[in-house]
């Protein structure tokens, strides 16, 4: 089974999203922020990551930057979630190494369609 | 709503746009419809039909408006729109080297997302399309859904619903919450208001044909009838494109599967269509390139 990483500070986000994720039938861990998310993928390389922006201790584009840098931080497809919702935002997300963007609220079939745009479905 | 009324307004629609309501489906006449009751200051269900029989020929134009499924969304279910770039536009830029040119056809096309995904599809293949002219021709039944199409703002939602990220930053700009197409992709698609049991013949020819997640709607009868009227619009060698759950078996002889391809068919008799160099399998809509 594969395997999705959600990353976001809120519990109810995550909750929602854990949701739909195994619906989708992935195994999920989460983590509230991006240092945390690290640590998560020491311990296990996720398949797709769903990485909130705006976090405490290290944001999602950090995060990215890093996981990137790392010699397996290129298999993992990282799909963007979050309510910054302007064009810079989802440009500088892409330039990163960010394989989809969603512009939160999603529902399940938004997570359906980026999933299999990136390849994990 | 009593039976009476009921078996008018499914005869009525049944006339107009080829709908069919069976009785399980009250509900739903039921529900689209009351919004218009109370728009036209009327009270029943007893009202609004004798206002039908008037001939009221708007009020007619709002009902079957009303009653039309309006469910799309960009790429919907993605590889039909592999198709059209790996096998589909290989086969017609070799059939077509003289002329250099294709005309496509949205059947029913709703709000616009099927053709303005066609255009995408076509704008990424602009090199091997240098020189050539394309029109896509899109059409529905009501006039409102049209206009939506026309304008090409999209809430995020909907552009969220099939669009690769980087092809909404190729095709579109942020105006306020909602996302517009670019112009210049807008002008690229051309919509008209057809019914698909009118005469078709004032839409010409063309080589690929979208009618997907139409004929559903229709009996076996009304189905038959449309497929041999849109197959006098398709070039003979042209393809046409239905909904996963629909097919020509059984229903007509104008078209035959295309092997191993689903959900394409070709005009009966037509000649296999050469090795096309398929592309790789690819995941998502990489195929459709951003």
């Amino acid at each position: 089974m594969k395997a999705c990483l959600i990353v976001d500070d809120s519990r109810v986000v995550r909750s929602v999203a854990r949701g739909i994720v195994r619906q989708l039938g992935f195994e999920t861990a989460e983590a509230a922020d991006g240092a945390a998310a690290l640590e998560a993928c020491e311990a296990r390389m996720p398949d797709v990551v769903l990485l909130d922006w705006n976090m405490p201790v290290m944001n999602g584009l950090e995060f990215l930057h890093a996981l990137r840098a790392r010699p397996d931080g290129g298999r993992p497809k990282v799909v963007f979630c979050t309510s910054e919702n302007e064009l810079p935002h989802i440009e500088q997300a892409l330039a990163a190494g960010a394989d989809e963007y969603i512009m939160k609220p999603f529902d399940k079939d938004i997570v359906e369609t980026k999933f299999t745009l990136v390849g994990v479905l | 709503m009593s039976p009476h009324d009921f078996a008018y307004l499914a005869g009525l629609l049944k006339q107009r746009s080829g709908l069919i309501l069976t009785a399980d489906k009250e509900y739903l006449l039921e529900s689209r419809l009351r919004p218009l009751i109370r728009s036209r200051g009327l009270t029943d269900f007893r009202e609004f039909v004798n206002a039908l029989r008037t001939g009221d020929r708007a009020l007619i134009d709002d009902v079957v408006e009303a009653m039309t499924t309006n469910e799309t969304s960009f790429f919907r279910d993605i590889k039909p729109f592999q198709l059209v770039r790996s096998f589909v536009l290989p086969a017609l830029l070799a059939a077509r080297a003289d002329t250099r040119q294709l005309r496509i056809w949205c059947a029913a096309c709703s709000t616009g997302q099927e053709p303005y995904s066609l255009a995408m599809v076509l704008d990424d293949e602009r090199v091997r399309l240098e020189g050539w002219t394309w029109q896509i021709v899109a059409t529905d039944i009501a006039p409102s859904v049209l206009a939506k199409a026309r304008n090409g703002l999209y809430s995020q939602f909907e552009v969220q619903r099939g669009l690769p990220t980087p092809m909404l930053l190729k095709h579109f700009t942020k105006s306020g919450d909602s996302w517009q197409l670019k112009e210049e992709m807008r002008r690229k698609v051309m919509f008209r208001t057809v019914n698909l049991l009118d005469d078709l013949r004032g839409l010409g020819r063309f080589d690929l044909i979208f009618l997907r997640n139409v004929l559903i709607y229709f009996d076996p009868p009304t189905k038959s009838v449309i497929l041999e009227k849109v197959s006098r619009q398709l070039a003979t060698d042209g393809f046409l494109f239905l909904g996963g759950a629909e097919t020509v078996i059984g229903v007509t002889q104008a078209f035959e599967p295309v092997p191993d391809q689903r959900g394409i068919y070709r005009p009966t008799g037509t000649t296999p269509t050469f090795a096309v160099a398929s592309q790789p399998a690819r995941p998502g809509l990489a195929g459709v390139r951003a």
